[in-house]
């Protein structure tokens, strides 16, 4: 046995005040790439989908989703493509993420469903409904409205700084993706590192993640999601155009908003975002709150959620 | 002779067609097709060995499920032939014209000139995105890969983010005019690109006279 996991403790020990695991889980085959869905609640009820944020994974939806599910929808969530428990894919990009999500939504019902998305989530829920708006009955997103600034946890959906030092890195970074592993260490130091990312989320929720979105090695734990994922933008993709066809959309939809900057917030602000929300919309900030609004107010957020579902 | 280099989780076909001395010239095929089996006559007066290179879904390269391509992607397969082959020129034909503009930017001191010639793909998306479409299309098992076809003959290229990577080649080639356009076509971002001072309309054969006596 290795000193990391001489040193770890029994993930069977670990658990999170209101978090269950989802009642049943399928798999979809999105064009030859897996996709790992999970569900909450009844089979029989309407069903709900939430949609995860970049390098994020279904099971973050584990206190949300069973609140909607106990109010009676059957929660569909699903791992985006190299995310959880997915397919680690060839290849990675925006349209390929939404083609996945609508693989998914194909797989339950074929009429118009809810959404609610969070970050990343958003912005691909927002290309789906913008492109088939009559399979999209409504659309709520938290903090994942579009932006001026490029959002952190989107691989090739924006134009960053892309000087001669960037592009090397990044194609240094491709070079090296047919080797890369994700760095072992014991269950408190994954927990450790997801905090940079999540500094303002409890440290047993932090800890019990690990237990859903890492593996155990016989090295230690390693997060499952795909090391060839890179965050932090690299493309011809400028945000501002997201936000030009924002007013034309012809979904309901909720909009949500942190008001506390954080690592992977996308920094969206509501004054500079209303201009831009479609005639009918609704648009709330959140006070004192960080990026991951559905897991820092849980009970408000799905409180609001029912309300926007009715 | 044909050898694998490897890209992510792809195998990507690099073939030599011509051995000999000196720099290699590479090069890149169009959208949908593949590396010709045999030296071409247009570059039959390159002074070194001749490769040719199989992008990610086309040709004897591997072919991935799901889609997902983007040319910043074939960038990267090309910069996998780089690590292997090193300093080299390239010639791009379409989509590959493209591609060999971006790593002409992307790795200047190995690309010792680019030459951009018209094929299939070389016009790409656009500026700016259009209406938009979940775009989907049926595998099949052998190349080239449908989704490749489907994704990369729109892909959105900004003529500002094109003419940045002629500005990235001129700045760091010391090269005086790294890129060279053959093509006659005209899309946005090759007029765009055009304007640069890194950049020149000229013949094939002289542009590799230049590029072949190049440090």
């Amino acid at each position: 046995m290795t000193q990391a996991i001489a040193e770890d403790i029994d993930p069977f020990t670990i658990s999170y005040p209101g978090a269950r695991r989802p009642d049943r889980h399928r798999w979809v085959n999105s064009y030859g790439v897996h996709i790992h869905v999970c569900e909450w609640g009844q089979i029989s009820d309407p069903p709900l989908f939430l949609v995860h944020g970049g390098s994020d994974f279904a099971g973050t939806f584990d206190v949300f989703g069973p609140l909607l599910a106990d109010e009676g929808w059957r929660v569909v969530s699903w791992d985006h493509r190299g995310h959880g428990d997915s397919d680690h894919a060839t290849l990675y990009g925006w349209d390929a993420d939404v083609r996945d999500g609508l693989s998914v939504l194909d797989s339950t019902r074929p009429d118009p469903v809810p959404v609610i998305a969070h970050s990343k989530g958003g912005g691909m829920m927002l290309q789906l409904a913008d492109a088939l708006p009559r399979r999209i009955s409504r659309l709520m997103i938290i903090d994942g409205l579009p932006t001026p600034q490029p959002a952190p946890d989107i691989t090739n959906h924006e134009q960053r700084r892309m000087d001669e030092k960037a592009v090397g890195e990044w194609l240094d970074h491709r070079r090296k993706a047919a080797s890369a592993q994700r760095k072992p260490g014991t269950l408190h130091e994954l927990a450790d590192r997801r905090a940079k990312m999540n500094p303002r989320l409890p440290r047993q929720w932090l800890e019990y993640l690990v237990t859903i979105g890492a593996r155990r090695d016989p090295d230690g734990w390693r997060w499952k999601l795909d090391p060839a994922i890179r965050f932090g933008g690299f493309g011809p993709w400028r945000p501002e155009w997201s936000l030009k066809r924002l007013s034309q959309l012809d979904v309901p939809l909720f909009g949500m908003t942190a008001t506390v900057a954080e690592e992977m917030g996308w920094g969206t602000k509501a004054d500079s975002l209303r201009p831009y929300m479609p005639r009918g919309s609704k648009l709330l900030e959140m006070e004192e709150t960080g990026h991951f609004i559905h897991i820092e107010r849980p009970h408000e957020v799905a409180r609001l959620a029912l309300e926007f579902l009715s | 002779m044909s050898i694998f280099v490897t890209h992510g989780k792809v195998k990507l076909a690099l073939h030599t067609l011509r051995n000999g001395r000196g720099r290699p010239l590479l090069l890149l095929h169009a959208l949908g097709e593949a590396s010709p089996p045999e030296t071409p006559d247009y570059v039959a007066a390159w002074p070194g060995p001749v490769m040719a290179l199989d992008f990610t879904g086309h040709g004897q390269s591997s072919i991935p499920h799901g889609g997902g391509y983007t040319a910043e992607i074939l960038m990267g397969d090309v910069d996998a032939a780089l690590a292997m082959i090193g300093k080299t020129t390239i010639v791009g034909q379409g989509l590959g014209a493209y591609v060999a503009l971006l790593i002409a930017g992307g790795r200047p001191q190995l690309v010792r000139g680019a030459v951009l010639c018209d094929g299939s793909g070389l016009t790409g998306g656009g500026d700016e995105p259009g209406p938009v479409v979940v775009r989907a299309t049926t595998e099949r098992d052998h190349a080239p890969d449908p989704f490749a076809q489907v994704e990369l003959a729109e892909d959105l290229r900004p003529s500002e983010y094109a003419a940045h990577f002629a500005r990235l080649a001129g700045r760091s080639s010391g090269i005086d005019q790294p890129i060279s356009i053959v093509a006659k076509t005209r899309p946005d971002w090759l007029t765009r690109v055009l304007e640069e001072p890194a950049v020149v309309e000229a013949p094939l054969d002289e542009a590799l006279a230049r590029y072949a006596v190049v440090e």
